[in-house]
């Protein structure tokens, strides 16, 4: 492969991504670029970010070898890169902590976010309480009936939370109505977008901030295993942990890369997902790129058993990722994500995010094919604490005397 | 020659000022299109601009959302839309724009949409989460002679609307607020300024938009520009029976004469 530049300057990979926003946000979107194209050459910022990341988030994160997972699939060894032990325990946090100090190079003093489960939520409000930015978070009503637990945080954290009623009450119309609020107070705030989602030059930051994954990756395993991992895993919702993992790989033809979409109750249902299976290209929240729709092109609802799954579209980049056939994607239904999330934490002791665990349930499946002697690594991208009363109403706890 | 451009014109040539009430496709059923249509035609409105429900509209306040989720309760489609004016097209006299967002038109397929539009007799399209930087796929529209009409907003920089109105279309339109659509009481102080340094700029009538509601805010307006456009509250009025404010609020419109 010839060396990977995307997007290009107008913010498109190959004819997806791009600025499909209401004129108003343009000079936003603009200033956004060339304060971050700034950043990336200012050592003053980078050494800020590495100080956060290190004293603040606790990377760098281990990238574990699974030993047990290991000699239950019979095939790869399966390394685990541990994203659960971020300070908020997930990925999310190394994309918040870049925006708000971007937010502060911007002099601006007032952040909003989307979230749908409340992990972006969290992340965010925790990096504007260190930092001293004003923070307004949108959610959905059905999502904030169904995490009452992140709402309390989000609000201990000093944030704002926003019940969103408009449309069907759940993560997308909590992103409208955000970004209608940003149309409106542009001048003062900033949209900390929580995935490669979103207009040029969102997919672009959210990927480089998320990159830290894949950079540390691939210098751990080199180190532990003198060669490059035969194969990568990881969830998508929007695709964060997955671009930031990847895409350190996209030149080594060597490595596989797999994205794994949530199909919900399964691809023959209208109950899942996985936009890029079953959407079509479209604009959804200001870029091109595949979403789940009808025929009329009115979005449709996607639906998994996390809600960080819980998404119709997924990020431009992977849109072209998979057009190109770079990254293959495939897909995990509720059940098998559940069954994942039960096997990680009695094989390795370690309760993933129900997110992570459609990773997890591939990377097994995926391990058992390959032969003994490969290497494979799943992103773990967050952890379960979050998702534990989710998984007892299903499973249900054993009685006790 | 287009038939929104000929309006505009003689507009300019009878020194009138503009006025596009903003209406929902299928808000209240798409039989009742044609009525509302006749109506605006008859009260004076110098074009229509006819909303495509859209379920995800970044760009619009409460009253539009609200109208654009009762049209799709009632099953609209925006080919059913183009269909329903195909049918009326020679009933009616009053030039069409279509506002929809990028995404009803791709999902459509961009030829045929302009073929339909032709048929349609549809003047214009407005899309408002479409930048001039993402137009170039939208070109065929304006290639088969349907005009695409451009925003410039109070954050658009000297620079940016130099620009957009550089290659403008039909008409300008002027957004009036940093938001979204809906009603409003009171207006930024800028606004006569702005409303001026883009009609110094622009080669084409410059129209005001977003907010305006009531007559006093359309007097206000057309004494810097060509002409007001008004969604949220000619909204309301068909929703609530109060035709009779919209035929004020157009009224309001003929009150000056171009200076
Ligand atoms: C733990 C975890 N993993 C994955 C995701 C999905 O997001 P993305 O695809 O952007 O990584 C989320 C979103 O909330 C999450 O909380």
């Amino acid at each position: 492969m010839s060396t990977y530049t995307q997007p290009d300057k107008t913010g498109h990979f190959g004819a997806y991504g791009g600025r499909f926003v209401p004129e108003t946000l343009m000079a936003a979107i603009t200033e956004l670029e060339e304060v971050y194209d700034q950043s990336k050459k200012d050592p003053e910022f980078q050494e800020q970010l590495s100080y956060y990341l290190k004293q603040y988030i606790g990377r760098e994160t281990p990238l574990y070898f699974a030993e047990n997972l290991t000699k239950l699939a019979g095939g790869a060894d399966i390394y685990l890169k541990r994203e659960d032990l971020n300070h908020t325990g997930a990925h999310k946090i190394n994309n918040t902590i870049g925006q708000a100090l971007l937010t502060q190079k911007m002099g601006k003093k007032k952040v909003i976010a989307e979230t749908g489960a409340g992990q972006h939520g969290v992340a965010t409000a925790t990096v504007c309480a260190l930092l001293k930015l004003e923070c307004i978070i949108f959610m959905g009503e059905e999502d904030i009936r169904r995490q009452k637990l992140n709402v309390f945080r989000m609000e201990l954290l000093g944030a704002k939370v926003i019940s969103v009623s408009q449309g069907s009450g759940t993560l997308k119309d909590a992103v409208n109505e955000a970004l209608r609020y940003w149309v409106a107070n542009v001048d003062d705030t900033h949209y900390i977008m929580g995935s490669v989602l979103g207009p040029h030059p969102f997919p672009v930051i959210v990927r480089d901030f998320q990159s830290v994954i894949g950079k540390e990756t691939k210098r751990q395993y080199t180190e532990a295993v003198h060669s490059l991992p035969d194969a990568v895993v990881a969830c998508i919702g929007g695709g964060s942990n997955a671009m930031g993992m990847f895409y350190p790989f996209i030149e080594d033809e060597t490595v596989k890369l797999y994205g794994v979409e949530a199909a919900g109750h399964g691809l023959d249902t209208h109950l899942h997902a996985s936009s890029l299976t079953k959407g079509k290209p479209g604009v959804l929240h200001g870029a091109f790129m595949y979403v789940l729709q009808n025929e009329d092109g009115q979005i449709q609802e996607a639906h998994s058993i996390s809600a960080g799954l819980d998404y119709p579209g997924v990020g431009p980049e992977h849109s072209y990722l998979k057009d190109t056939n770079r990254v293959e994607y495939t897909s995990v239904t509720d059940d098998e994500a559940l069954e994942a999330l039960v096997m990680l934490s009695r094989e390795e002791g370690i309760i993933p995010a129900l997110e992570s665990s459609h990773a997890i349930s591939y990377g097994l499946k995926l391990a058992k094919e390959m032969g003994k002697g490969t290497g494979l690594v799943i992103c773990l991208s967050g952890r379960g604490d979050k998702d534990v009363e989710t998984v007892q109403s299903l499973i249900g706890g054993s009685e006790h005397e | 020659m287009n038939k929104l451009t000929k309006a505009l014109e003689d507009c300019q040539t009878n020194q009138e000022k503009a006025f596009i009430p903003y209406i929902m496709a299928g808000d209240g059923g798409l039989d009742r299109l044609k009525s509302q249509l006749l109506f605006l035609e008859k009260s004076g409105a110098t074009a229509v601009e006819l909303g495509i429900p859209f379920s995800d509209p970044v760009a619009d306040g409460p009253v539009i959302q609200q109208a654009g989720i009762r049209s799709l309760k009632n099953g609209t489609t925006l080919k059913d839309v183009l269909k329903k004016v195909m049918e009326i097209k020679n009933d009616v006299n009053i030039p069409i724009i279509l506002m929809g967002y990028s995404n009803s038109i791709m999902a459509y397929g961009l030829k045929e949409f302009t073929e339909d539009c032709l048929q349609a007799g549809i003047s214009g399209c407005i899309i408002p989460d479409l930048p001039i930087e993402e137009e170039a796929i939208f070109s065929s529209i304006k290639t088969a002679g349907i005009l695409l009409i451009r925003l410039v907003t109070l954050t658009s920089s000297q620079e940016r609307i130099t620009e957009i109105t550089a290659g403008a279309e039909g008409f300008i339109y002027a957004v009036t607020v940093k938001g979204i659509t809906g009603t409003r009481d009171v207006f930024g102080g800028e606004l006569g300024g702005y409303l001026k340094k883009v009609k110094d700029l622009s080669p084409v009538p410059v129209l005001a938009g977003f907010g305006i509601s009531t007559p006093d805010h359309v007097r206000d307006a057309i004494q810097s520009c060509d002409g007001v456009i008004v969604g949220s509250k000619i909204i309301e009025c068909f929703e609530t029976g109060k035709e009779n404010q919209i035929s004020e609020l157009i009224q309001a419109s003929k009150g000056l004469v171009r200076k």
